[in-house]
């Protein structure tokens, strides 16, 4: 089931590249595949029971290169579930958001739905070659999505995109190779790392292969300072890209943090976690400082990614100081990291396809070029305000949930980090006079006859946002799923 | 052991050769116009020495010739990817020189050529080591020679003085180590553990030059991209992958007959760290796409050589090195393969919308392309990682972090010829396009084995070890 789920897509790009499908029929096909994918996924969730530590709920594995223990092992478990969820609800947004997309539909609906197999497949992976495998292919799908359907220097963009993240992808690389010469016996298989945690005790050379996994997994994230491919890839990216590589690429570091970096590393994590913090709190306070510069509308989104993604790393460094605090703290802020993952990837995906629907009406990103905007396009002022309200942690949506768990966790861990806090502050500053400048004041040029949104438009849009809404108001049952799973690495990491 | 026996051993050898001989005279006895005829026997002549590779490769391993040539498994899967080079080759060459006064003799030689590297890949006797160095030299030199480009002549004038250099250096080698030995065999070669050590290291060093020419590597790799460059695609596939597999399956093979010593190891490692560097900056200023691809294979062989340095600290390494023999074969391969679809376009910038122009082609060129870097699931993706473990467990974890740094250099300069082929071009090109279906099918079939090999890595690891 789970393999289904993952390579469905990508089974389904095969046949739309092969077989002669008209444009229209490339777009209902990637629709309609990608709708299969969010009930396969919910079908996925209703059936998930919390599998305990050291195992996995859907737990699947075949020899690949049994003679280096590389296999083709999936599984879930509550961090990689909600992310999943949270990926198939995305692709299945943005296909329809592309309903009307002109340049070339077809291969883009192949190579989108190639992207979300190598997606889904890297939260599923439970082994460190496949891992690999995905998080690569991953970067090969979206520099064709920037190269083929970017706008502005699109080309210089998408080169930048991947030298920098395949450096860090060979970065991450060696880290495995690390984890692996050091195993006994030599293994890649991610649970068995996480259950017998190689290189405890080594002192100097768990660090160093710490510092491998986290200097890739920081470039994908990004964190402050390697963060600078990230805003000309977004600003040059497709609408659908943009969501796709923030939502989603974007978690694939994140989620690194808990899934190899905390269970197999613990020692060396506790070492590494007052740089971690002081990384967190960098890219917090530098991602807001700079987006609040921001002439561009989408340049500003992508510098609140990194502003956003300097929580998680927050969270989980603050979950590595062990002495002093409590399991329950460190466990609130693991969870917290996991919530805002899949929060920010259901604002961002948002705030990015409504920069899509600016890019598709005027071209132009210009904040100040869009003032009164309100009043020509009502709908799209609604989406707007909320995923805005969202971002920056309004109570009742997601991200406020997610950001009230890391504080949560961290403060009683290292009260400097409530500093953080401030980043909260100037993230609303931020949003709101992006909000303002678009919205309100009087009509600017861009806005003159500005088409409010269409269907195909709002609706992926109010989902994002009403799962959102929904996560804020109801947490609990989300919190239920990826509470045990915090709990033990909350366990694993004071190892 | 007897006579036979030796000859039944090395029959792949030896059919190649006969079968060379047969196409040398059919050659002679056909007219122009028919000379496809020599290209198909040359290929069934392939196809009957794979079959006994196979053979041979089931039988209990063994030594021919009084323990000069190892017939092993490595032996073994050496002929295989040969002789499937070999089989690639004379497909290409049907596109390139069908009608050429030249056709029949280029077969001739790429079955002579093949025979030398495999007699190279054998050796265990540093007098046939030479002896192999020459047979597959001095085909290359013909080979490169045999074009009418106008640069074919300095090609193979290049090749063939810095050839003819590395080898008497490889022969004063080869005396300086029987003078200290006292033995040509590799099984004697212990002794040098109480000769002096600035004569046996230089022994081995020189000995050691001949082998870098062989496999375009570092200090002896100025004739490949000049002879890439200047003769046809087909030689140039030719002498991009298929000396290099013989001349690095050459060193892991002496190494392992040296004594004990770290020095070899760091000697072969500091020239495969220099080659892959070297090869990956100078491919980078590149914009003819031969050269492009020539520097490519310099760079790859500093790979392989890296995985040769780990053969004596890692377990993991002589499978490792089987499977990019093999990846490497078939991806370098379809590489050039792409280039034959339609040679005319030389410069990088000619290849600005042939994406549109010719999807499959671009595909195959992009799974290539990738594949060379190192992007999963192609065979050297496996290969890579691999090589990144063996070296490590050797005790060689610098190296592994230059192959990774090597293959991010790398990926800017295989990315730019990729992307030219997405980008639109500036003037349409006028005029059919011309592509040739023959080498489009060689190119999407070894991109198909390279993703293949990938996916499918376990049994080719299995295979020896």
């Amino acid at each position: 089931m789970l393999s289904v789920l993952v390579f469905l897509p990508l089974v389904v790009a095969g046949l739309l590249l092969v077989l002669p499908a008209s444009a229209a029929w490339a777009r209902w096909v990637f629709v309609v595949t990608t709708l299969v994918e969010v009930v396969l996924a919910a079908v996925l969730w209703a059936d998930y029971r919390s599998p305990g530590p050291e195992s996995l709920a859907f737990d699947q594995q075949v020899d690949w290169i049994p003679d280096i223990g590389v296999s083709y092992h999936v599984g879930l478990d509550g961090l990689s579930l909600p992310l999943v969820v949270m990926t198939t609800v995305v692709f299945a947004a943005c296909a329809v958001f592309a309903l009307r997309d002109q340049h070339r539909p077809r291969t883009q609906a192949a190579l989108f739905l190639a992207l979300e197999t190598t997606c889904l497949g890297l939260f599923a992976a439970a082994d460190l070659v496949l891992f690999f495998v995905f998080f690569d292919l991953s970067i090969v799908g979206m520099y064709l999505s920037l190269h083929g359907w970017g706008h502005g220097e699109r080309r210089r963009s998408a080169l930048l995109f991947f030298l920098y993240t395949f450096l860090g992808s060979l970065a991450l690389l060696l880290g495995f190779v690390g984890l692996y010469v050091a195993s006994d016996p030599h293994t890649f298989d991610m649970v068995a790392l996480a259950a017998d945690p190689p290189l405890q005790g080594s002192g100097t050379a768990g660090a160093l292969v710490l510092a491998a996994v986290l200097l890739g997994l920081a470039v994908k994230t990004p964190t402050v300072p390697f963060h600078t491919w990230l805003p000309p890839a977004h600003t040059d990216a497709p609408a659908i890209g943009s969501a796709v590589l923030a939502a989603v690429l974007l978690k694939m570091g994140t989620y690194g943090f808990v899934r190899i970096g905390m269970p197999m590393l613990p020692e060396a994590w506790r070492a590494w976690a007052v740089p971690l913090i002081v990384i967190g709190l960098l890219s917090i306070f530098w991602g807001a400082l700079v987006a609040l510069v921001q002439s561009n509308f989408k340049r500003m989104v992508a510098y609140t990614s990194v502003n956003h993604m300097g929580y998680v790393v927050l969270a989980v460094g603050a979950a590595g100081v062990v002495g002093g605090s409590s399991a329950e703290d460190r466990s609130t802020a693991v969870s917290g990291a996991v919530t805002q993952m899949v929060s920010h990837g259901l604002l961002t995906g948002a705030l990015f396809l409504l920069a899509g629907v600016m890019w598709t009406r005027r071209e132009s990103y210009h904040l100040a070029g869009y003032g009164g905007l309100a009043r020509h396009a009502p709908g799209f002022a609604v989406l707007l305000v909320v995923a805005a309200l969202g971002s920056f942690g309004l109570p009742g949506l997601s991200g406020f949930v997610a950001e009230l768990q890391i504080f949560a966790g961290s403060i009683p861990v290292v009260p400097a980090v409530a500093t953080g806090l401030l980043g909260i502050l100037l993230m609303t500053a931020v949003l709101l006079r992006a909000v303002q400048q678009v919205l309100t004041g009087p009509v600017g040029a861009l806005s003159e006859a500005f088409a409010d949104v269409r269907p195909h438009e709002w609706l992926p849009v109010a989902v994002l946002l009403a799962l959102s809404i929904g996560l804020g108001l109801a947490p609990q049952p989300f919190l239920d799923v990826v509470g045990p799973a915090a709990d033990t690495v909350a366990e694993l990491v004071a190892r | 052991m007897d006579m036979t026996a030796d000859i039944v051993a090395v029959l792949p050898e030896g059919i190649l050769v006969i079968g060379a001989v047969a196409c040398l005279m059919l050659g002679s006895w056909t007219p122009r116009s028919r000379q496809a005829r020599v290209r198909a026997t040359a290929a069934a002549t392939t196809v009957v020495m794979l079959a006994f590779a196979v053979a041979g490769l089931v039988r209990e391993p063994t030594t021919a010739f009084s323990g000069t040539v190892a017939i092993d498994e490595l032996t073994g899967v050496l002929r295989l990817v040969v002789g499937g080079s070999l089989l690639v080759l004379l497909l290409l060459a049907g596109g390139e020189v069908r009608g050429h006064p030249r056709e029949s003799e280029l077969a001739v030689l790429l079955l002579l050529g093949g025979a030398g590297v495999l007699l190279l890949g054998a050796a265990t006797d540093t007098a046939v080591l030479v002896v192999a160095f020459l047979l597959a030299s001095i085909p290359l030199y013909g080979m490169v020679g045999l074009s009418t480009d106008p640069r074919a002549p300095e090609a193979a004038m290049k090749t063939y003085l810095i050839g003819a250099l590395c080898g008497i250096l490889m022969l004063l080698g080869a005396s300086v180590l029987y003078g200290l030995a006292g033995t040509t065999a590799y099984a004697g070669l212990d002794a040098l553990a109480s000769a002096p050590a600035a004569g046996a290291a230089a022994g081995v060093a020189l000995l050691a030059v001949g082998l870098m020419f062989k496999a375009g590597a570092v200090p002896a790799h100025f004739w490949v991209p000049d002879a890439t460059q200047g003769t046809w695609i087909t030689t140039a596939s030719f002498l991009t992958t298929v000396p290099k597999l013989g001349a690095v399956l050459a060193v892991v093979r002496l190494l392992q007959a040296l004594p004990p010593d770290r020095v070899w190891v760091l000697l072969v490692a500091a020239v495969a760290a220099v080659t892959m560097t070297v090869g990956n900056l100078a491919a980078l200023t590149q914009h003819d796409v031969r050269r492009l691809l020539a520097w490519s294979t310099i760079s790859q062989v500093g790979y392989l050589l890296a995985i040769a340095a780990a053969v004596p600290g890692s377990d993991l390494a002589l499978p490792t090195l089987v499977l990019f023999l093999a990846g490497y074969a078939a991806t370098n391969l379809g590489a050039f393969a792409v280039l034959a679809t339609d040679p005319g376009r030389t410069e990088i910038d000619d290849w600005r919308g042939v994406g549109r122009r010719r999807p499959g082609v671009v595909a195959a060129l992009a799974v290539l392309l990738l594949g060379l870097v190192g992007t999963p699931p192609t065979a050297v993706f496996v290969a890579k990682a691999l090589t990144l473990t063996a070296t490590w467990e050797a005790g060689l974890a610098w190296l592994a972090v230059l192959v990774a740094a090597n293959t991010v250099l790398s990926l800017a300069y295989y990315l730019r010829w990729l992307t030219a082929c997405l980008r639109r071009p500036d003037v349409p090109r006028t005029g059919e396009d011309r592509a040739s279906t023959q080498a489009t099918r060689v190119a999407v079939v070894c991109a198909a084995v390279a993703i293949g090999l990938g996916i499918g890595a376990a049994p080719v690891l299995g295979l020896v070890g």
